[in-house]
C-alpha cells in the first residue's frame, strides 16, 4: 500500500475541492490521467477525494473533515493526519488508511475494501457495515459495528460499551477489552481458520506485529433475528 | 357485525376492535405491525372547499383555455433539474416491500404520463431503472445497497430522515418477505426480520445533514437535485433546518401516509396530519423567503384532484401519492375480495403488506404470487389514474380562473371547520374568522 513519490499536486489552499473531486472522478471508467495524487492542505476540508471510481492512489497531507473517501472504489487513498467522522463511509472497494485517529462511524454502512485506522476511531465504527474490512490499530468507541451485517472489524486495542449492538453476520475480532457488549453480541471460539483470517487482515493492514493468537472473535447470537415474545425486552 | 338487541350498548372506549387488539396483544405479545397509512378519521383536504369564480373572479373556459401542470424541480443549486409534466409523482417504496413487477408497474405509469417514481430502503433494481424516465433515488438510514453507481444512475436523491407512518421509527421488512433477491440487496441473512436503523449512521443533527448533502453533491459533480424527506411532526423547524442544510427540494409526509410494515401504535399515534403540516412548511419557507426556490413536495393521503389542487393551493409544488398508487395498481379491489377474505381479510380493509401474501402480487416477494401482476397492465392503470387527477386538478384550477395550477392560491380556500381553518390558516365557511389569526387589520373577503 505504498504510494509512489511522483504525483500530480493539488493544494487545496488555492484550488477549490471541487475541482479536486471532478478531476479524481473524470478518471472513471478508464480515462487516462495520473495515477498518483497528492493533496496538500487539506485543512479539514470535508469530502476529499470521495466517490473516486478509479485505480490511483491520493495521498492526503493533513487532516480531513467528514467522509473522507465516501464510497471510495478501486481508489487507495491515505490520510497522513486525522479524519472526521464518516471516513470511507459505504466504501465499495479499494483502501483507505489514517494515519492517526478517526471520528465517529469510520467505515459506516461499507461494502467492500479495506479501511485501517493507525490509531484510534471513535464512536460508531462499522457502523451498519456491509462487507469491508475494518483494522484498528488502537482501540474504537461505543456501538461499533452497531447493526453491522457482513465483513470483519479488527480492533487491536479496546472497545467502548455496546460492542456489536444489534450485529448481523459480521466478525469482530478484538484483541483488547470491551467495555460492554451490545445486544445480541457473544463471544464466539476463535477458531483456526479465524486466526488465519486474522492474520491475512493483519498482515493487509500493516500492522504485522501484533499476534492473530491475542484476540477474542464476537459475533452475532442470532436470537434476535426474527421477533419473539421472549425476546421483548432486547428491542 | 350488528346485533338485533337493541339494550346492548358498546362501549366508546373498548369497542369490538378494541377487545379484539387488547386480546390478540395477549395471546401474541408483540405489538400489532402492519402496513396501509393511518385509518382514523383527520382533519384533512375534504375539510376545505375551493371557491370557484363567479363576478368577483372569472373562471378560464374548461377543455378551451390552457392550465399548465409542469413543474421544475431542484432549480436552487442542481444543474439539472427534474422536469416533470404533472406535479403527481409517485414517492419511495421499496422493492422488499413491493414486488419487482409492481416496481415496473410504477415506473411504467409514472413514465407515460411524465412524472417520477422514487426507489424505497432495499435499493434501485434494474426494472425500475429501466422503466422510470425520471427516478428519485432514496439514501435511508439502513443504506441498503445504496451505492456510488446508482447514485450516478439517479435524477435525484432524497435523502430520508424520516416518513409520515412513522417519524422518528425505522423501516422494517418481515422474514416472509426477505428472499433470495432481497436478502442478497441489503447484505443480510434470508428470512430475519429486518430492523432498519431510525437514524442515519454518519450523521445526525442539521450541521452533519448539511455537510451530508455537501457530500452527495461531490459524488453526483453537482448534477443532481437533493431531496430532503421529513414525517410531519415539528414541520416547521425541520424544514426550515433542511432549507439551511441546503436541500433542493422537501418532501413533507404527513401521518396519513403509507407503509408497508410499521406498528399499529406509530401508525395512528404519531405525527401531525398533511393539512396543517402543507401550512407549517410553506410558512418555513416564505419566512425564509425561499417558497418557491425550494420546491415543496407533500405526500400522506392524496387521492383525487381536488386533494392536488388544495394541497397545491396551500403552497405545495407537487404532490407524491404511495397508498392510491397501489390501490390504481389494483390493491384492494373488490373483484378480489374472496382472495382476501382467505387471508382474514377483505376487499377494501387488506392492510397486511407486511405479510408478503398479497392475493394480487404487488406487496409480496412470493415468485408465483408476483407473477400474478402484470406490470405492464398495472403501468397503464396507474397512468390512467394520474392522468384523472390532473384533469380532476386542471378543472378546479380553471374554475379558480388560473392559467397554471400553481396559480391557485390560500385565497381560493375555505375551511368547512373551526379545526380545518386553524389549521390551514384559510377562514371558515361563510366567515373571515380563521383561529389563531389577527382580524384587526385583515379585510374582508
Amino acid at each position: 500500500m505504498a504510494i509512489a513519490s511522483a504525483a500530480e499536486t493539488v493544494d487545496l489552499a488555492t484550488a477549490p475541492l471541487r475541482e479536486l473531486n471532478q478531476r479524481l472522478h473524470d478518471l472513471a471508467g478508464g480515462t487516462p490521467g495520473p495515477t498518483h495524487w497528492r493533496v496538500l492542505n487539506p485543512n479539514g476540508a470535508h469530502a476529499v477525494a470521495c466517490a473516486v471510481d478509479a485505480d490511483v492512489e491520493v495521498e492526503i497531507e493533513g487532516h480531513v473533515g467528514y467522509y473522507c473517501a465516501g464510497m471510495n472504489k478501486r481508489a487507495t487513498v491515505r490520510v497522513h493526519g486525522n479524519a472526521g467522522p464518516g471516513l470511507a463511509e459505504n466504501m465499495m472497494s479499494g483502501a483507505v488508511l489514517v494515519d492517526g485517529n478517526a471520528s465517529q462511524s469510520a467505515g459506516a454502512s461499507a461494502h467492500g475494501g479495506i479501511l485501517v485506522v493507525y490509531g484510534d476511531a471513535s464512536a460508531r465504527c462499522g457502523i451498519s457495515m456491509k462487507g469491508v474490512d475494518i483494522v484498528v490499530r488502537g482501540s474504537v468507541g461505543h456501538l461499533s459495528g452497531f447493526m453491522a451485517q457482513t465483513g470483519r472489524l479488527v480492533v487491536c486495542g479496546d472497545a467502548g460499551e455496546a460492542l456489536g449492538d444489534s450485529i448481523y453476520e459480521a466478525r469482530i475480532y478484538l484483541r483488547g477489552e470491551p467495555a460492554g457488549l451490545g445486544a445480541d453480541c457473544i463471544e464466539k471460539e476463535l477458531r483456526a481458520e479465524h486466526r488465519a483470517e486474522l492474520a491475512e487482515l493483519l498482515e493487509r493492514a500493516g500492522v504485522g506485529d501484533v499476534d492473530p493468537g491475542e484476540f477474542r472473535r464476537f459475533g452475532s447470537a442470532r436470537q434476535l433475528y426474527n421477533f419473539k415474545v421472549d425476546n421483548v425486552g432486547a428491542y | 357485525m350488528a346485533t338485533d338487541n337493541w339494550r346492548l350498548r358498546e362501549s366508546y372506549l373498548f369497542n369490538r376492535q378494541v377487545i379484539a387488539e387488547i386480546q390478540r396483544a395477549a395471546r401474541e405479545g408483540l405489538y400489532d405491525i402492519r402496513g396501509f397509512g393511518a385509518k382514523r378519521r383527520l382533519p384533512h383536504f375534504d375539510d376545505l372547499l375551493l371557491l370557484g369564480a363567479s363576478i368577483s373572479r372569472y373562471p378560464l373556459e374548461g377543455y378551451r383555455e390552457r392550465c399548465d401542470t409542469d413543474v421544475v424541480l431542484g432549480t436552487r443549486f442542481a444543474k439539472r433539474p427534474i422536469e416533470l409534466k404533472i406535479p403527481i409523482t409517485i414517492a419511495g417504496m421499496s422493492f422488499g416491500a413491493l414486488s419487482a413487477p409492481a416496481k415496473e408497474a410504477l415506473g411504467r405509469g409514472a413514465t407515460e404520463v411524465g412524472t417520477s417514481t422514487t426507489t424505497g430502503d432495499g435499493g434501485m433494481t434494474s426494472e425500475e431503472r429501466e422503466h422510470s424516465k425520471t427516478l428519485v433515488y432514496q439514501v435511508l438510514p439502513s443504506r441498503y445497497g445504496l451505492n456510488p453507481d446508482d447514485l450516478r444512475r439517479a435524477d435525484a436523491i432524497e435523502v430520508v430522515v424520516g416518513q409520515g407512518a412513522k417519524p422518528g421509527g425505522g423501516g422494517m421488512l418481515l422474514g416472509y418477505k426477505i428472499s433470495d433477491r432481497v436478502a442478497a440487496m441489503r447484505d443480510l441473512p434470508k428470512g430475519i426480520d429486518q430492523r432498519s436503523a431510525s437514524r442515519h449512521p454518519d450523521w445526525t443533527g442539521p450541521d452533519d445533514l448539511e455537510i451530508k448533502i455537501g457530500e452527495l453533491r461531490e459524488i453526483t459533480d453537482w448534477e443532481k437535485p437533493i431531496y430532503v424527506k421529513v414525517g410531519a411532526t415539528r414541520t416547521y423547524y425541520d424544514v426550515q433546518l433542511a432549507v439551511k442544510a441546503g436541500a433542493d427540494v422537501i418532501v413533507v409526509d404527513g401521518m396519513q401516509g403509507g407503509t408497508a410494515a410499521t406498528q399499529e401504535v406509530f401508525i395512528e399515534h404519531v405525527g401531525i396530519p398533511t393539512l396543517p403540516a402543507v401550512r407549517l412548511a410553506v410558512d418555513a419557507l416564505q419566512e425564509l423567503g425561499m417558497h418557491r426556490q425550494v420546491q415543496l413536495i407533500v405526500s400522506g393521503g392524496i387521492r383525487t384532484g381536488a386533494d392536488v389542487a388544495k394541497a397545491l393551493a396551500l403552497g405545495a409544488d407537487a404532490v407524491s401519492i404511495g397508498v392510491a398508487a397501489l390501490i390504481a395498481l389494483g390493491d384492494n379491489s373488490p373483484e378480489h375480495d374472496a382472495a382476501y377474505r382467505e387471508l382474514g381479510s377483505a376487499a377494501g380493509f387488506y392492510d397486511d403488506y407486511q405479510a408478503g401474501l398479497d392475493p394480487l402480487g404487488i406487496s409480496t416477494q412470493d415468485a408465483q404470487l408476483a407473477s400474478r401482476f402484470d406490470p405492464l397492465v398495472g403501468g397503464r392503470r396507474l397512468a390512467n389514474y394520474l392522468r384523472v387527477l390532473t384533469l380532476e386538478t386542471q378543472t378546479l384550477a380553471r374554475a379558480c380562473g388560473k392559467s397554471h395550477v400553481h396559480n391557485l392560491e390560500p385565497e381560493d380556500l375555505v375551511a368547512l371547520t373551526v379545526e380545518a381553518a386553524a389549521m390551514a390558516r384559510v377562514p371558515l365557511a361563510g366567515t373571515e374568522w380563521i383561529p389563531g389569526v389577527d382580524h384587526s387589520s385583515s379585510s374582508p373577503r
